[in-house]
């Protein structure tokens, strides 16, 4: 039985961290788990890392293969580990992170609009358009390529683009 | 009255299993019948759509299966829940197992249905149940977008030509007498773990009374509501949906991915 010094363990949880918090989404690769805010904690538990995660949809078909990729990485790197998958409080787009935001916006994708009102029968959000900023754009369709996107058109640049849903 | 308190908290999470079981086949079943227009709906957008749709549903259902299992404490699994059961076992309501039949009743059978899971997850994200209240959180701002996505279609629809109002006036006639099933309360449970059925009435008359009047569709007057589906008993077509659904484990059993 090996003990381990608390500033020992609060090192290997940042360690663990560090390599957990750079696996890219598997869906959209331009950003990080960190980065969208799924990524919750990652502690240690005597030896073994655990890493909670919570998903972004309820049927996101994503989340197992986020899970392993997390729980891959940290074995990569030599860390015993778990994944658990919490629940509450749900995620909400708001936690993608400010770097996160813009990482999308470069990819092509919009970010989510804080504030929009997708709950308003026939109510258009504005969503800028991720490559020329025109805000003269027009939804496709309400449900697009993943469970968390959108799809709109730029009526400036012509380009269509994905946009990020708010949730 | 149940009065050995042992005895008494077995009824208890009995009613409360089956209460949980009873909203999973919900979404199990109306994920199932959406899916079913995967290659098949109208439009590009309504392919994505739908199958979307879908898979909220299954999520939810899922989350619903795997609490479920925890709360019976038997050794099944969500899996077990979904594709090991009979016919008579489901307790999902008639209305969702309704085949699709054109786009108006598909779309109106979502609308029925999301008009009133949006105030009944609402009320469970207060739940005193945590999971119950963390799996509601989740659902409410999901649903949100179903009952935008089939309003906007029903009122498109019952307010556009001659031929899709007739068609959507009919689904209402079709599909009405099931509604009354929704708001018939979980018998038994505790409403402060799993929100009183009934007490969504005002709240989804209110959304299918603003949808149907911008979209100058009738509502029927009722005179036989039909249910049976909370006791097990359903319609024929509901047999044909499980063969499909359950096809690969009563083939395979067992099989994982």
């Amino acid at each position: 039985m090996v003990t381990v010094a608390p500033v020992e363990a609060a090192d290997r949880a940042a360690d663990a961290w560090d390599v957990a918090a750079r696996v890219p989404d598997p869906e959209v690769p331009c950003v990080t788990v960190a980065d969208l805010g799924i990524l919750r904690s990652v502690e240690m538990e005597g030896d073994v890392v655990v890493a909670r995660v919570t998903p972004t949809y309820a049927g996101c078909p994503a989340v197992l293969a986020i899970e392993l990729a997390i729980e891959t990485a940290l074995r990569e790197a030599g860390f015993e580990a778990r994944i658990e998958r919490v629940l509450s409080p749900s995620w909400t787009t708001d936690w993608i992170t400010a770097e996160g935001r813009e990482k999308l916006r470069a990819f092509g994708i919009a970010p989510p609009v804080k504030g929009g009102d997708e709950g308003v029968l026939f109510a258009e959000t504005v969503v800028p358009c991720p490559r020329c900023s025109s805000k003269k754009t027009e939804k496709l369709a309400a449900f697009g390529s993943t469970p968390c996107k959108a799809h709109y058109r730029c009526l400036a640049c012509a380009e269509p683009f994905d946009y990020f849903k708010c949730l | 009255m149940v009065t050995d308190p042992a005895r008494r908290a077995e009824v208890q999470v009995n009613d409360l299993l089956a209460a949980v079981v009873g909203l999973g086949d919900d979404h199990l079943v109306l994920g199932h019948r959406l899916s079913e227009w995967c290659g098949h709906a109208p439009m590009l957008e309504e392919d994505l759509a739908m199958p979307n749709m879908a898979l909220d549903m299954l999520g939810q259902a899922r989350a619903l299966y795997g609490y479920a299992a925890e709360l019976e404490g038997r050794g099944r699994s969500e899996d077990d829940i979904a594709y090991l059961r009979a016919d008579r076992d489901y307790r999902n309501c008639l209305l969702v197992e309704r085949p699709n039949g054109d786009f108006a009743h598909t779309m109106l059978r979502q609308l029925y249905f999301s008009a009133f899971m949006q105030p009944y997850w609402r009320a469970m994200t207060d739940s005193s149940d945590d999971k119950l209240a963390a799996i509601a959180g989740k659902a409410e701002k999901e649903i949100a977008y179903h009952v935008r996505h089939a309003g906007e279609w029903i009122i498109r629809l019952g307010d556009g030509t001659e031929e899709s109002a007739r068609r959507m006036q009919a689904a209402v006639d079709a599909l009405h007498p099931y509604t009354e099933e929704l708001l018939v309360a979980d018998q038994g449970v505790d409403f402060a773990l799993v929100p009183d059925r009934a007490a969504m009435r005002a709240p989804f008359d209110a959304t299918i009374g603003r949808i149907f009047g911008e979209a100058g569709l009738e509502i029927p007057e009722v005179a036989f509501p039909l249910s049976g589906g909370r006791e097990g008993r359903h319609g024929e077509e509901f047999g044909h949906l499980l063969a499909e659904l359950q096809y690969m484990q009563r083939t395979y059993p067992g099989l994982t991915w």
